[in-house]
């Protein structure tokens, strides 16, 4: 579905990515974990197209995406969710929800269908549609913005840190949600902090360190090795 | 001098500058540079005018050229100044958008005139009404209807469609709009248009007060538009309206109020206030949001 081969990004002259092969299946949820700065966000920014890559392949069900701009990505049913939880803060919820379906704006039907079944789905978003998103919680913009996101129907779901500075509470919502959207049968590359949370709905799991991949493998084995984890993740509780 | 005279002519000139103030910003909300050839679209609209004048259209007809002759000169601005590079550094298109200013302003002085050229306006803009018990030229009345029907459909645009909710997102982070599947190009070659539509209205109402166009018609439009929107706030539409009325209040107060051998330094007393309004709002009076990521 996505394949990613030997990706290079370079910031000035850091190379904060540094030849990254990755590949996520139809279906899959497969976890991108690693410490700060190694590089997770920029391969995600720059799958997304958001952030330019300075080399490698990108490639979405076989085509070769690489260099195509953001609003490109979209029309080929890859969506992301930046870790800086971009709502438009002066537009309402619902105007943010229908700015996510921007691409299909000509199927004005399917999109209201979409925005009543999210409304379902999250009904804290029902009730506060007509506000400006700028006013949610931390917890309610990052449902508005992976559900914006999810407005597009895209086929690969790209997401970073969702759990980024939320209440545990919250955090265990957003995996939850994670699961189900994985159950749906959605294509999903997720880019984590919280490794345990994240391991244990993945299906693999690839460890960045300083721009390269360490390690990869089925979620239960990255997880078993502890060893790693305290190496490379910090200590989990 | 009456207090409904006082309040037409505010409101007259306002809306004028409004529109002006409204055709830059809307740009700049979006590229968050000021686009420096925007005078010359109303220039260019002035001489659209002056072009089709022996064509015996009737005068809406050559109004209609002139609003889109400034719209397809902000689309070209966009193609020619901006977007070969856009990406590259704010300095150079700061530069093209000065040289495409240069470029057009010379092409009228080289092409048709550096002299005034006469613009075919209708009877009705020299006639003067009785309105509300005041005497008044009808091109204030003119200006005030246009204002409002302008102000409307813009802000109807911005708050109903879907293009101008895109464009609404754009200007606070262009980035994530693009990730939303808004294309980049779209965005911003609609408010070029745009900007040239209020360019090309501005320049109907503006000549309308002289009569006549010349290849620096733009440059006080221009300057009004820029001071307009930096007291009323760059990063917010409302904003530039509010800055545009502001503006004007400013302006007819003191043509009511200053000696006659003081009028000639009007503009200095004017500026005189704009820092006062900068001292006491920096960021002007309406504030954008928050973010203001350039592309």
């Amino acid at each position: 579905m996505l394949d990613v081969e030997s990706l290079e990004v370079s910031y000035g002259a850091v190379r904060g990515v540094r030849g990254v092969s990755l590949m996520v299946r139809k279906g899959e949820l497969v976890t991108l974990l690693g410490a700060n700065g190694a590089g997770k966000s920029s391969t995600l920014m720059a799958i997304a197209g958001a952030v330019r890559a300075a080399a490698g392949r990108v490639r979405v069900d076989g085509e070769d995406v690489t260099g195509a701009a953001p609003e490109e990505m979209v029309r080929r049913g890859v969506a992301a969710v930046p870790e800086t939880r971009d709502v438009f803060p002066d537009l309402t919820v619902a105007q943010n929800l229908q700015l996510g379906a921007f691409t299909r704006r000509r199927d004005q039907a399917g999109v209201l269908h979409d925005r009543s079944e999210y409304f379902e789905r999250f009904p804290i978003l029902a009730e506060r549609q007509r506000l400006p998103a700028g006013n949610l919680s931390g917890g309610e913009q990052q449902m508005l913005v992976i559900a914006r996101a999810l407005m597009s129907r895209p086929s690969v779901l790209l997401l970073d840190e969702p759990s980024l500075g939320l209440a545990p509470i919250v955090v265990d919502q957003i995996f939850d949600m994670i699961r189900g959207l994985k159950e749906s049968g959605l294509t999903i590359l997720l880019v984590e902090q919280n490794a345990a949370k994240a391991l244990a709905v993945s299906d693999r799991a690839y460890v960045m360190r300083l721009g390269r991949v360490e390690a990869e493998g089925p979620a239960s084995e990255i997880a078993a090795a502890t060893e790693l984890k305290s190496l490379y993740l910090g200590a989990e509780p | 001098m009456s207090a409904a005279q006082f309040v037409l002519d505010v409101l007259s000139l306002g809306g004028a500058y409004a529109l002006m103030a409204l055709g830059l910003v809307i740009v700049y909300g979006i590229l968050r540079l000021v686009n420096f050839a925007y005078g010359e679209l109303i220039m260019v609209g002035g001489y659209t005018m002056f072009l089709v004048s022996g064509s015996g259209l009737p005068w809406l007809v050559m109004a209609g050229c002139g609003v889109i002759m400034a719209i397809v000169a902000g689309i070209a601005t966009d193609y020619l100044a901006f977007r070969p590079v856009r990406e590259k550094s704010v300095t150079a298109v700061l530069i093209t958008s000065f040289a495409f200013s240069t470029l057009l302003q010379n092409a009228a002085l080289l092409f048709i005139s550096p002299r005034p050229r006469a613009v075919p306006l209708p009877e009705l803009f020299s006639r003067t009404v009785e309105f509300a018990g005041v005497i008044t030229p009808a091109r204030n009345l003119i200006t005030i209807a246009v204002a409002v029907i302008m102000l409307g459909l813009f802000s109807w645009l911005m708050r109903s469609t879907a293009l101008g909710i895109a464009m609404r997102a754009a200007a606070t982070n262009f980035r994530m709009a693009r990730m939303m599947g808004i294309p980049a190009n779209l965005i911003i070659s609609a408010a070029f248009a745009i900007s040239g539509l209020l360019a090309g209205t501005v320049a109907i109402l503006w000549i309308g007060r002289i009569g006549t166009v010349v290849p620096g018609i733009g440059l006080e439009p221009l300057l009004i538009a820029f001071i307009a929107t930096v007291i009323g706030g760059m990063r917010s539409l409302s904003g530039a309206v509010v800055g545009g009325f502001l503006l004007a209040l400013i302006d007819t107060t003191l043509n009511y109020t200053l000696p006659q051998d003081l009028l000639k330094f009007r503009d200095a007393f004017t500026f005189s206030l704009v820092i006062l309004i900068l001292l006491w709002r920096p960021e002007g009076i309406v504030r954008g949001p928050a973010s203001g990521q350039r592309t």
